[in-house]
């Protein structure tokens, strides 16, 4: 394969689905994951001939490790990784169940570790890579209602810079995007008096889109971001300036 | 000099930036301080051991392999 591959998680809707659309643009052959079947068939059908739609629970240890290997024989090692799928499972602190709090470190935080650890092989091999994980603005800011949310996304930013010292040596990069509020399904399902409060709270007085977010991860994968490395890169309209 | 040993220099040659004649009469040179490894460096090594010898080092003794000859020892013991 001559192409570059590009490897993006959670790439079937939202967020995920626009960084994986970019990619290809950008020239890379890009391998996306969904959590169904049905949703790595969709993945297939949006890339075309520009890549391909797999299986992978990030979830699950024993699904990463499959993948990985599949990706390495087929494909070939990816050149870039974006940790983008996550979810949500809001509730006060009060309220919030262990299990809550488990799947979204699981989910959010413990498969950016599984990820990057599984591509760092091939990548120190070839002694060029680039990871770019997708956190969150509430990882900075905090969020009532989203202690999980916010302490998996502002450990994201932990993990990415420690990466960073690591593996810089290689020509591995590592470095954050952190949305503000993107119009995608998971926003959708906030109700408009949320809306209402957070929009005055964004000088551009409007929600982000999912390709705004994707031109940020075009921008960290190309070759002009060679030097940027365990920086959080925040798309938020202003809403927090660090 | 045995096959597995002329192996393990050539793999720690590369690895490490050396040459192989800098390793001759000192299998006894550490990685780290003599060979100007770094902790990134020996985990690499580790990695192109396990591929050239197709063995599976676990961590716990990949830690204890710091010399060229504890490399030659272990592969030897463990593997081809």
């Amino acid at each position: 394969m001559t192409k570059k591959v590009a490897l993006v998680t959670g790439a079937s809707r939202g967020i995920g689905k626009a960084i994986a659309e970019r990619l290809a643009d950008d020239g890379f052959f890009v391998l996306g994951t969904a959590t169904s079947d049905s949703g790595a068939e969709a993945i297939s059908a949006y890339l075309s001939a520009n890549g391909a739609g797999l299986k992978l629970d990030v979830a699950d240890a024993e699904s990463v490790a499959e993948l990985i290997k599949t990706i390495t024989d087929t494909y070939g090692t990816p050149a870039v990784l974006v940790n983008n799928a996550g979810i949500t499972r809001d509730n006060l602190l009060m309220r919030m169940k262990d299990t809550e709090w488990d799947d979204i470190i699981n989910t959010n935080l413990s498969s950016v570790f599984r990820m990057s650890k599984a591509v760092l092989r091939g990548m120190m091999k070839a002694k060029t890579g680039r990871i770019i994980n997708i956190s969150s603005v509430v990882g900075s800011t905090g969020n009532a209602g989203q202690a999980n949310y916010a302490a998996a996304k502002a450990g994201m930013i932990g993990f990415t810079k420690s990466m960073a010292k690591e593996v810089g040596s290689r020509n591995i990069t590592v470095n954050t995007v952190a949305p503000g509020f993107i119009d995608t399904d998971m926003t959708k399902e906030l109700s408009d008096d949320i809306k209402t409060t957070l929009l005055a709270a964004i000088p551009l007085a409007r929600l982000g889109q999912a390709n705004e977010i994707a031109h940020a991860v075009s921008f960290l994968a190309s070759e002009g971001a060679a030097y940027i490395t365990g920086e959080t890169l925040h798309v938020n309209g202003g809403m927090f300036m660090p | 000099m045995s096959n597995v040993e002329e192996r393990v220099k050539k793999i720690v040659a590369e690895q490490l930036g050396v040459k192989p004649e800098d390793m001759v009469n000192a299998n006894d040179s550490s990685f780290v301080d003599d060979l100007g490894a770094d902790s990134l460096d020996t985990v690499e090594l580790v990695m192109a051991l396990e591929e050239e010898f197709e063995c599976e080092i676990p961590d716990d003794e990949a830690e204890k392999i710091t010399t060229v000859q504890q490399a030659i020892d272990y592969v030897t013991k463990n593997a081809s």
